[in-house]
């Protein structure tokens, strides 16, 4: 766990934050994120994000549920205690067609949002830096994460001209830590990096 | 200038001129506010009926389930139908989150979060009456295929109530993962708005530490996808596998192939009903009249008189297939016990038939579809006539069997099972009004999402380019 200096830029307008965030990159500093109210299309390409892998997870968890039901039934049905249901054969596959279906959806699901907060580093009691309060209601907020070479006076001037309504710096916590949302304290000392 | 918005013939699916910062005061305003007398009469009422029916169930489980009135030939009564029923209700949610998502209809975004809770309530509801059924419900876990000291004694993989066991529980579990994720960055906008200590622990705890960070929307959305994707063929085999349990029976009115379409064109017809009953009066209660629309109402609508009329034709395929057949039985089943009036039970088929086919027939006009209390009306009357579409086909092909010396009385329930049912309701509205107000109602994000393209101040501002012809256009955006 680290902290860092991010100079904060706060967008009210979608145009405006695509030409900001060009301009910033094509300058050379880099955009930690973009924190926004909503999913804005093409941001992640703008940021120079590849894309998700998160739908391949779910073919794998998928076909992982697909064989648990399989390997599961004919095992219990036909090796382990077979029983003669109505005299139909004990490897009865059409039968089991629908719980093979429920499991693969099942165990996609499951593995997906799992792996999902994961990522995201999602859960109860998780406690992040918000760089502003009103990034999840109306605000495009923008964190440009600043080196010891990073003139933040020179820096913060060029945000602010590429259309930031609000412009400051934060020395801020990168990563997550079990906290409350009512509380102010962090449960460890982070390290400050001098910048 | 970017060109990609909705068509002029569409209304706008956001009034009023909203910024961004509107729309989160609107939603999330009743969860702020303190909830009004009406909020307070509803809830208890839906304690009291909530209590009525644990004391029920408590009968159930102490006495045993001899207190229903079930007899030698109705083993299935008023419990298999309410849970067929509840379920049912439970198709709307998914259906308008997932079908209609991946469908691109942006009307969704308005109702989809009030129509996924339904769901998840209504499904909670249903599992109710299996689970009750049971009788020794001590012994529910019996169900799971778990190794076991009784052999291992296996359960039936090949029994369509087995199968009823996995896709009733999957599909809870995927309806509810799918509707809190969506929740998660909506429950972030209600905690950094928090003022008290309380709410900004508690929405603190929910919202999972949500910050909007780009790259978790991206995966948010790929997420969401693919919970859709799963979620279309999903809703459509759960109401599948129900249907099975009634269509590989030999019960005459039972086993018949229609079943699986007919059981899922029902299920969405009954769910929309629900969602628009709720919908009606949380619009008005909330002052959410610009966020669910005449139009989003209107749009539902259509859904039901759709779904009502492939209803309808099952209904007459079923007749049809009885004639058409010649067997004897079906020929009972159907021409004696259902479509004869004068038979025991030849009210409840009526009653079922107009309540679902000719009644909905009514949102073929324009201005009907656009009516409030039209709306409201028709959705109780497709709810009652659902409820008796089950209870026909379950009640009327078993109380006269095979053998006449074995028919039995006439069926009536017992008032502990209609407390059950009660009590069901009482746990629906119980959930619902807690959902109402403490959870955001309407999905936050994504009206944002489409505010800017389909938001009524949007459509004003592209207005004028299209009334502009080819070239003036042409001209104006050539440099």
């Amino acid at each position: 766990m680290a902290k860092k200096k991010f100079v904060v830029g706060c967008f009210d307008e979608e145009t405006v934050l695509f030409s900001a965030v060009k301009k910033i990159r094509t300058a050379g500093y880099k955009i930690k994120d973009v924190y926004t109210p909503f999913p804005v299309h093409g941001l992640d390409h703008a940021l120079g994000m590849r894309e998700t892998s998160i739908h391949t997870a779910g073919f794998i968890y998928g076909i992982t549920g697909t064989t648990t039901a399989l390997s599961g039934m004919s095992w219990i049905l036909a090796k382990d205690w077979p029983l003669n249901i109505g005299g139909k054969p004990h490897f009865s596959l059409p039968a089991w067609i629908p719980i093979t279906f429920e499991l693969t959806v099942l165990f996609a699901a499951v593995g997906m949002v799992y792996t999902f907060c994961y990522l995201c580093q999602l859960a109860p009691f998780v406690k992040k830096h918000h760089f502003h309060p009103r990034a999840t209601d109306d605000l495009f907020v923008m964190a440009i994460e600043c080196t010891e070479k990073t003139n933040t006076e020179d820096l913060q001037a060029f945000v602010k001209n590429a259309g930031a309504v609000e412009v400051n710096v934060q020395v801020a916590e990168e990563g997550w830590w079990f906290g409350r949302y009512d509380k102010n304290e962090m449960p460890f000392e982070s390290k400050t990096v001098a910048a | 200038m970017h060109l990609k918005y909705e068509s002029q013939l569409r209304e706008p699916l956001v009034n009023g001129r909203k910024t961004y910062h509107d729309v989160t005061e609107d939603i999330v305003r009743p969860i702020e506010a303190k909830p009004s007398k009406l909020w307070y009469i509803g809830f208890y009422i839906a304690v009291a009926l909530l209590l009525f029916g644990v004391y029920s169930v408590y009968r159930d489980v102490t006495y045993g389930i001899g207190q229903w009135n079930l007899n030698k030939t109705v083993g299935w009564g008023w419990d298999i139908t309410n849970f067929v029923w509840w379920v049912g209700i439970g198709h709307a949610g998914t259906l308008i989150s997932a079908i209609l998502l991946l469908f691109r209809q942006g009307w969704r975004t308005g109702v989809n979060r009030a129509a996924e809770a339904m769901t998840i309530f209504a499904v909670m509801c249903a599992g109710q009456f299996p689970i009750w059924h049971m009788g020794r419900v001590w012994m529910g876990f019996f169900v799971l295929p778990y190794p076991n000291t009784r052999g291992p004694l296996w359960v039936n993989f090949n029994s369509p109530l087995l199968w009823d066991v996995f896709a009733i529980s999957t599909y809870f579990t995927v309806s509810l993962l799918f509707w809190y994720s969506g929740l998660l960055p909506d429950l972030a906008t209600v905690r950094d708005r928090a003022k008290t200590k309380l709410r900004k622990y508690l929405y603190g705890v929910a919202s999972f530490g949500w910050n909007g960070s780009t790259k978790h929307w991206q995966r948010h959305e790929s997420l969401s996808l693919v919970l859709a994707g799963l979620s279309a063929p999903l809703v459509l085999s759960v109401h599948t596998i129900v249907s099975f349990d009634f269509a590989t029976s030999v019960i005459p009115g039972w086993h018949t192939t229609i079943f699986p379409p007919y059981f899922v064109a029902g299920a969405i017809f009954s769910g929309f009903a629900m969602v628009q009953t709720l919908l009606v009066i949380v619009r008005k209660v909330f002052a959410m009249e610009d966020y669910i629309t005449i139009g989003h109402i209107e749009a539902m609508n259509k859904v039901i008189v759709l779904t009502g009329s492939i209803v309808g034709c099952a209904y007459l395929t079923e007749l049809f297939m009885a004639f058409y057949s010649q067997n004897k039985y079906e020929g009972y089943a159907f021409f004696y016990s259902r479509a004869n009036f004068f038979s025991p039970y030849g009210w409840a088929y009526w009653g079922m038939m107009t309540c679902n086919v000719l009644s909905p027939q009514i949102f073929w006009f324009r201005k009907m579809r656009r009516n409030l209390f039209v709306t409201f009306f028709m959705s109780v009357i497709v709810n009652i006539g659902m409820w008796f579409e089950r209870f026909v086909i379950i009640v009327t092909s078993i109380y006269r069997d095979y053998l006449p010396s074995s028919w039995t009385v006439y069926y009536s329930p017992s008032i502990w099972e209609i407390g059950f049912y009660l009590g069901t309701f009482g746990l629906f509205f119980t959930c619902f009004f807690l959902f109402a107000k403490y959870f955001p109602v309407i999905a936050i994000a994504e009206i944002k999402h489409v505010l800017k393209t389909s938001g009524e101040s949007f459509k004003e501002t592209v207005d004028n380019i299209e009334k502009q012809s080819a070239a003036e256009f042409a001209h104006e955006y050539a440099h």
